[in-house]
């Protein structure tokens, strides 16, 4: 008999129930998308969900984007001064912004913001039968919950990173100009003279693949959520907890295919 | 009829109830639906355990059985949103487990149901609610569902009013009432109800079995329900039938609950402690 807390048996059980759960997404995924080639389509539903995920996360969005400028030029100015080198400054947030911190920080407070909120609903929606009430009305759930809300993240995700990148870099010139003694002119082009445009893109495309992270751990966790109210509770919370991980995650991978030459 | 299970009133056995009706004898040849070994396990749990059971076409059945006996999870077998584990479900002689999504779904198309909390989409206004089948089909366009949802809601005895309120806004009889309005907005042929009246007060229990079995024969619909209440099944059945133990153990006529001679229903319909049934505090 094997001790149930016999260390190679909880990993191997860990390992195979990872994997089983692995597996279980992609088809979820896979089940999501298809649906996006197969009528009848809820434009109705992906424009709700759009607008709770681009225009309802833009004022958290942009609170944070506005104070990372902020605090990565003053942080920056300070390390730089050491070696003499100012004027880097605009440079670093910038390039901070729309490389890596644009998209880890609107997918995290979108996660938390968004992603929460689809798996509580999904949740209590399935375990009050609204779910299978869907299969009974001639609705497919997968088609009427899932997909407009994969393709709504997919696409909402890179339009709030945009907005994110405009508005760090201008946390970083209001404290470059009224903190650090920078002139305007300066630390615009300096700004602009270092972008270059697939330092943007890298950060879009990272968005989207974060969004539809956020949706789908916020659909799936919801959707196969089980046993009431603390079902639900802790359907949310793998949400939110799943798809930071794998935001930070697929950060650090997609970074490696873009950067790593 | 070699597995129908009728065990007669002892008066009534020379004449089998079936054969006073004599066209609804010919339809109970073929049974609308019919369930052959269903089984179903959660983990190590046996909920269903071999089950069979006609409903006969045009008729209301009554399904009996303790808490967690696994009524619910044998209509959601019947719905196709519980996969059973074994047996077979025919729906009109046709095997609904072997058919394809789309031939599954135009079988559901013709079933109504109503869930055993109401289970209403809290992010739509009632009239949606009602009329969320139709609009599902595109049977009709936005306006004339809305009509046709108000209708509904008056055959069901609520104010056309009524459907511009959101459904956390309505009483659990209201909410009740607005199920039974979407089950059968859309004219199914067969309708489930599960646990109709649990929940409710008597008078308000009994309000909604009238509504039950007159929206029923409206239809003519084929009606299986879901019941641990004795009145509720005697006003709404024709048939019984009762799970115990993941089987269907005695199935017949609605009228005999409580003197069917068989001490497993007498025993439920009359609410004794003592007999056959011990209550499974564990499992
Ligand atoms: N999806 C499920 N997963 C695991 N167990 C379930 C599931 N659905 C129902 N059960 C279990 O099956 C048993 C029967 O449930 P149910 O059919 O709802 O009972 P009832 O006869 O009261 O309607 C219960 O013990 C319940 O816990
Ligand atoms: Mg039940």
């Amino acid at each position: 008999m094997i001790h149930p807390l016999d260390p190679v048996a909880t990993l191997g059980r860990g390992v195979l129930g990872a994997c089983r759960t692995a597996g279980d997404v992609a088809l979820f995924a896979l089940d999501g998308l298809s649906h996006l080639v197969r009528p009848p389509f809820y434009g109705r539903l992906f424009l709700r969900a759009f607008i709770d995920f681009a225009y309802y996360s833009l004022p958290v969005v942009a609170l944070t984007a506005v104070f990372t400028g902020m605090v990565l030029a003053l942080q920056s100015y300070t390390g730089f001064a050491r070696f003499n080198a100012q004027g880097a400054v605009a440079n670093l947030v910038v390039l901070s912004m729309t490389r890596e911190l644009g998209p880890v920080l609107a997918g995290l407070m979108v996660a938390g913001r968004v992603g929460a909120a689809i798996a509580a609903e999904l949740g209590t929606m399935r375990v009050t039968d609204q779910i299978d009430a869907l299969t009974t009305l001639s609705t497919n759930p997968m088609k009427y919950l899932v997909t407009p809300r994969l393709l709504a993240a997919t696409v909402a995700l890179p339009l709030l990173v945009l907005v994110a990148n405009i508005l760090g870099v201008l946390g970083g010139y209001l404290i470059g100009t009224t903190k650090l003694g920078f002139s305007s002119g300066a630390y615009l082009s300096a700004t602009l003279d270092f972008l270059h445009w697939d330092d943007v893109v890298s950060g879009l495309v990272k968005a989207a693949v974060f969004g539809f992270v956020i949706a789908l751990m916020g659909t799936w966790n919801g959707y196969s959520s089980r046993g009431g109210a603390q079902g639900v509770g802790s359907a949310t919370t793998s949400a939110v907890v799943s798809s930071s991980v794998l935001i930070l995650a697929l950060d650090y991978l997609l970074t490696e295919l873009f950067f790593a030459r | 009829m070699s597995n129908y299970r009728h065990d007669a009133h002892p008066e009534d056995r020379t004449e089998p109830y079936l054969v006073a009706h004599p066209a609804e004898a010919v339809a109970a040849a073929v049974p609308k639906i019919r369930l052959r070994g269903v089984v179903k396990h959660f983990g190590s749990k046996h909920v269903l355990d071999g089950v069979d059971l006609d409903v006969a076409a045009g008729h209301s059945t009554v399904i009996l059985g303790g808490s967690g006996s696994g009524k619910s999870v044998m209509l959601k077998c019947m719905l196709g949103l519980i996969v059973p584990d074994a047996g077979t479900i025919e729906i009109d002689g046709r095997d609904v487990l072997r058919m394809n999504r789309r031939e599954r779904e135009a079988v559901n198309d013709r079933i109504g149901m109503l869930f055993q909390n109401a289970a209403l989409f809290d992010s739509l206004p009632v009239w949606e609610n009602v009329a969320f089948k139709l609009l599902a089909q595109r049977r009709m366009t936005r306006a004339q569902a809305r009509e046709r949802a108000a209708e509904v809601l008056t055959l069901v005895g609520l104010a056309p009013s009524v459907g511009d309120l959101s459904p956390s806004e309505l009483s659990g009889g209201m909410q009740k009432r607005v199920g039974l309005a979407r089950a059968i907005a859309a004219e199914p042929d067969i309708i489930f109800f599960d646990e109709p009246t649990t929940g409710l007060d008597p008078i308000m229990g009994a309000v909604i079995d009238g509504l039950i079995v007159d929206c029923v024969r409206r239809l003519g619909a084929t009606a299986v329900s879901i019941t641990h209440d004795m009145a509720s099944a005697r006003r709404i059945g024709d048939t019984a039938a009762m799970l115990y133990q993941g089987r269907i153990v005695w199935t017949g006529p609605a009228e005999y609950l409580g003197h069917t001679g068989n001490d497993i229903v007498d025993q439920f319909a009359n609410g004794e402690r003592d007999g056959p049934i011990q209550m499974e505090l564990r499992r």
